[in-house]
């Protein structure tokens, strides 16, 4: 098994509602707590497993508002894996999850440094590393019923733009999306093959957002301008 | 990447201290100048050890839970800094045998004696080596991610190593000639290598923000990086210096590492002249250490607001 997440970016409006709740679960969690440092100040912080950045794509005015939710990876290659010195970042052989052991951790952030996707995150009154879980506390759990087996991020996104999944299985949920959609991975140049894949938004008419100029708009300009406020 | 002074003072202490066992091996083996006694020889590598043992305990500072630490040598089948911790604290033994030959009396023509030798020179050079291949391995770091890192960590240890070597001579009243020679050679070598790596990483080239998000066909721009105030990832990737302060740190880091050592160690060869270029030396490549962190873009601040790393 490898699982892993699929992001539909044509559908993700970055409402945070992922990581939000990804912070409600996590922090109760196996390698929880998720600290937060100063959450009533000025400059509130804190440890996040999941984080969405906003980005402009394209040149106005064919540009688009892209929203990035962006998580671990859970990479083939996990090279935080590889450099960690103590054995407290391991990859899971049964399904690919990427964790560290909280014991083991000595906090030098060296796996940090060696992640090009900032997944993970020092948390600093435990001292030691913290990164998505892929909600293993969630998905094996037989106390739940088989639809709420799943990362808590994908069950609550409003837009239904997560998928999770085996990317093992040629035939899953997951692969189908990529297969469909043209999926992509970030970074690929880097070669740490990640797993999470993300679909890009879908190629829709242009719809232009100058409006076009008609005797109404004309009209409707001159009374503006005539009427004194 | 985010300075950290623990680190800092780690890598140019331990580089130095390790390079004075590595210089001193060389100048007992080959008699540069004559070599040493049994007791100056012992002195030497006490100031080794001291500078070795100095920067460990600083780079323990560096840690979030330092109690975790011994953990650090379990895995060094895969990674360097656990190879460097394996090697940092296996030399400790093998350099106090070794030292425990010299204190008994016996010099190299005892075969324990010059296996320890070989022992201590290869693994001051092989900690040396791996500090650098710890930085260098980082794919997602583009300007460390060269052979010129562990080169220039090397040379600088070395450098620093031949000129406290100088130092600690004088103070015995033991002559220098042959070992100015060497000075300078390491002077010049880590000079240029240095030069190469200033050169290397003044172009971005490395991912961008385009594979970042795979948009790769369009421009793209971070239109707003979703926390209002730093993470955890912007205050240990978002440091950023002035161009113009890289240039004039750079500009100190030849003056002070390399050309006034390199211009006044022939003219002067005395203790206190010695020891004042030395400590100049580094001062000159603590600057060139910070500047290594300071100057070096993790490609997550592609997320962050960066077009190219």
């Amino acid at each position: 098994m490898r699982l892993g997440l699929v992001i539909d970016l044509d559908v993700c409006v970055g409402c945070n509602a992922c990581a939000v709740s990804c912070k409600q679960w996590n922090t109760s969690g196996t390698t929880g707590p998720l600290t937060d440092y100063a959450p009533y100040s000025k400059d509130p912080s804190g440890v996040w497993f999941n984080r969405i950045r906003n980005f402009e794509v394209g040149d106005y005015p064919n540009n688009k508002t892209v929203h990035f939710p962006m998580s671990c990876m859970h990479c083939e290659d996990a090279a935080c894996v590889t450099v960690c010195p103590t054995g407290a970042s391991y990859k899971r052989k049964e399904d690919g999850i990427v964790l560290v052991d909280q014991d083991k951790c000595m906090g030098c952030n060296y796996c940090s440094w060696a992640c090009p996707y900032g997944a993970r995150e020092l948390d600093r009154e435990d001292g030691t590393m913290k990164k998505c879980t892929l909600c293993i506390d969630r998905i094996y759990d037989k106390n739940l019923a088989p639809e709420d087996r799943q990362p808590t991020c994908v069950i609550t996104c409003p837009a239904h733009a997560r998928h999770f999944g085996d990317f093992d299985d040629p035939n899953s949920n997951v692969n189908k999306l990529v297969r469909e959609r043209g999926g992509n991975a970030l970074m690929p140049e880097l070669g740490y093959r990640p797993t999470n894949m993300y679909l890009p938004p879908r190629a829709v008419k242009q719809e232009p957002t100058v409006q076009k100029e008609s005797i109404i708009s004309k009209v409707r300009d001159w009374v503006n301008r005539s009427i004194a406020r | 990447m985010h300075p950290a002074l623990s680190v800092i003072f780690f890598t140019v202490m331990s580089g130095a201290g390790y390079g004075l066992m590595t210089l001193l091996i060389i100048s007992i083996v080959f008699h540069v100048d004559g070599g040493m006694n049994n007791q100056q020889i012992i002195v030497t590598a006490l100031v080794a050890l001291g500078l070795i043992t100095a920067g460990l305990l600083s780079s323990s500072f560096h840690l979030a839970n330092p109690k975790n630490a011994w953990r650090s040598m379990s895995r060094f089948r895969t990674s360097w800094l656990s190879r460097e911790a394996v090697l940092a604290i296996t030399f400790y033994p093998f350099s106090l045998l070794w030292l425990l030959q010299w204190y008994l009396g016996h010099d190299l023509s005892n075969g324990w004696t010059l296996l320890l030798t070989v022992m201590v020179f290869m693994g001051s050079v092989m900690v040396n080596f791996a500090t650098g291949m710890l930085y260098a391995t980082l794919k997602t770091i583009p300007q460390w991610n060269t052979s010129l890192t562990p080169a220039n960590f090397m040379m600088l240890g070395m450098m620093l190593g031949s000129l406290l070597l100088s130092t600690v001579r004088l103070y015995f009243g033991l002559p220098v000639e042959q070992l100015l020679i060497i000075n300078l050679g390491f002077l010049v070598t880590a000079g240029t290598l240095k030069l190469m790596y200033f050169f290397w990483v003044g172009k971005p080239h490395g991912p961008s923000i385009n594979t970042a998000t795979m948009f790769t066909r369009a421009t793209v721009r971070l239109f707003d990086v979703g926390h209002t105030s730093g993470t955890f990832l912007t205050d240990e990737f978002g440091y950023q210096v002035a161009r113009f302060k890289i240039m004039l740190l750079r500009y100190a880091v030849y003056l002070f590492a390399f050309i006034i050592p390199a211009l006044f160690l022939p003219m002067s060869m005395s203790f206190h002249s010695s020891l004042l270029l030395t400590l100049t030396a580094i001062l000159g490549v603590f600057i060139e250490r910070w500047l290594f962190f300071a100057e070096a873009r993790h490609v997550v601040t592609l997320y962050h607001g960066n077009q190219r790393v």
